[in-house]
């Protein structure tokens, strides 16, 4: 008869017997956690991609120091580094009320008043102001060999951007970029603390709802590390791919080396 | 801006509980790493993989999700293990406790790492020559390991304070009086949120500004012995 009981059945009698954690609770509520999920993930992707857009122009404008432009964008991202991601979401989403004309302007109704767009917006500055800075460090790090042969070649200072100094300088910020991926990541909870229901928002309204200490949390934590983990796969097959000439050369096999002499 | 100098002292108050609370949680993470860097480190399997799954973890959950359990949840495993062993009816886990073991328990991991590369970075000679001259594990630690491992390790070391002092602001969440607090209820009392989050920004630049300029101090010291490449 045992095998005959259902997956809901078994996990019914065991968290009314056996678990401290409410099991039921969280496979009711599953589908509310992959929504709140689609919210983290939409977040955090939207954000990278949008930031990393307007890094590559600032981390160019940087690397070349371009006068009063790469100052500019210097104090821009020394701010948005230095300062918590949580008060620059406040600044926004809680801030900018403060004024009138920004209350009164046609930014106010659709956009500003709204969480979604606020933490958008301070997120993405953020990505952005980060990715720059670890861009133009790639980007200064392009062999001078590499410029001159392109320029020997003939090409604009266009072409040679496309096609020697940028590529080449993402390859480089891949391993950064992939650490700068799952801060965003972890980042986007914030968005759970100006009302919207991300992942972490799921869980503290589950909690709050029935008033319990682990069940949403727990949940939330699991879905994250499943993101986190498959990100990391993503980035570990991303380096195999473009990083594979600067990987430690294995060792070959005996046999065939003997073969080779 | 008068507003903000009104007032200044729960600006202040506020700025002291962050430094506090950066602090001691820096403090708990050092030991944390420490003790990670040497379980990474260890001759033993086992043990090795218990520090390389204490890094996977914290690296793969937010901040504020394991805070929030260490806060919430927490309380509530305090409280049935005591009700279940009777010791102790009802203890309370504050917010600043909460936020001290959350960001020492995260940093620790990162600090791991940090200190795992310094102590790679020693050549093995000198822990080999240290053994041979019949200096004791201790010893080797205080004398040889240790003071090398600080220089190594502060690049990565600075890297990591900056961004627990940026995580700090966290603990307001859970209701903590820390500085983005006490700016938030000030502001929202005033209707000048904005001065008030630009205020604590600034805050937090100066913080930042400041540890900058005494880890470089740090570095010199430490690097006395080395000449600059």
């Amino acid at each position: 008869m045992e095998s005959e009981r259902s997956f809901y059945e078994y996990l019914q009698s065991f968290s009314e017997t056996r678990s401290p954690i409410d099991f039921v609770l969280i496979y009711d509520n599953l589908p509310r956690f992959f929504d709140g999920a689609l919210v983290t993930l939409q977040l955090t992707f939207l954000a990278l991609l949008v930031g990393g857009l307007i890094a590559v122009p600032l981390a160019i404008a940087r690397a070349y120091r371009k006068p009063f432009l790469s100052p500019a964008i210097r104090v821009y991202t020394y701010v948005f580094c230095g300062t918590p991601l949580l008060v620059q979401v406040y600044l926004f989403y809680f801030g900018l009320g403060q004024f009138t004309a920004v209350q009164e302007s046609f930014l106010w109704d659709p956009i500003l008043s709204n969480p979604w767009w606020c933490v958008i917006i301070a997120f993405t500055l953020n990505t952005a102001a980060y990715t720059t800075e670890f861009l133009r460090g790639a980007i200064e790090a392009t062999p001078h060999g590499e410029v001159e042969a392109a320029k020997a070649c003939g090409m604009s200072p266009f072409t040679r951007m496309r096609l020697v100094v940028l590529p080449n300088a993402f390859r480089r910020a891949l391993p950064a970029y992939s650490n700068e991926v799952i801060f965003t990541l972890h980042g986007s909870v914030i968005a759970s603390t100006v009302t919207l229901q991300d992942l972490l928002g799921v869980g503290r309204w589950l909690n709050g709802r029935y008033y319990l200490a682990y069940e949403g949390f727990l949940t939330a934590m699991v879905f994250y590390m499943a993101i986190v983990f498959l990100i990391t796969f993503v980035f570990r097959m991303a380096e195999k791919r473009f990083l594979g000439h600067l990987r430690p050369r294995e060792a070959p096999a005996p046999g065939s080396a003997r073969v080779a002499a | 801006m008068d507003v903000i100098f009104e007032y200044k002292q729960i600006l202040i108050e506020g700025t002291l509980v962050t430094i506090s609370l950066a602090v001691l949680s820096l403090l708990l993470s050092i030991v944390l790493g420490l003790i990670g860097a040497f379980a990474k480190l260890s001759s033993s399997r086992g043990v090795r993989r218990a520090g390389n799954i204490y890094t996977l973890f914290v690296r793969s959950v937010p901040d504020l999700v394991l805070m929030m359990l260490i806060f919430f949840g927490g309380q509530t495993l305090l409280s049935q293990i005591g009700g279940l062993t009777g010791l102790w009816d009802y203890i309370e886990i504050n917010q600043f406790v909460a936020g001290v073991l959350t960001l020492g328990f995260i940093f620790g991991a990162y600090m791991s790492e940090t200190f795992r590369g310094a102590i790679l970075a020693i050549p093995r000679g000198q822990i080999e020559a240290a053994m041979a001259v019949g200096m004791k594990p201790g010893q080797i630690f205080r004398i040889v390991t240790w003071p090398q491992m600080v220089r190594f390790a502060l690049p990565s070391f600075t890297n990591n304070w900056l961004v627990l002092v940026k995580s700090t602001a966290l603990v307001s969440v859970i209701g903590l009086h820390d500085l983005v607090w006490n700016a938030f209820s000030a502001g929202r009392s005033t209707h000048q949120l904005f001065s008030f989050m630009i205020a604590v920004m600034v805050i937090y630049l100066v913080i930042t500004g400041l540890s900058d300029l005494i880890l470089r101090r740090v570095d010199r010291k430490y690097a006395a012995g080395v000449r600059k490449a």
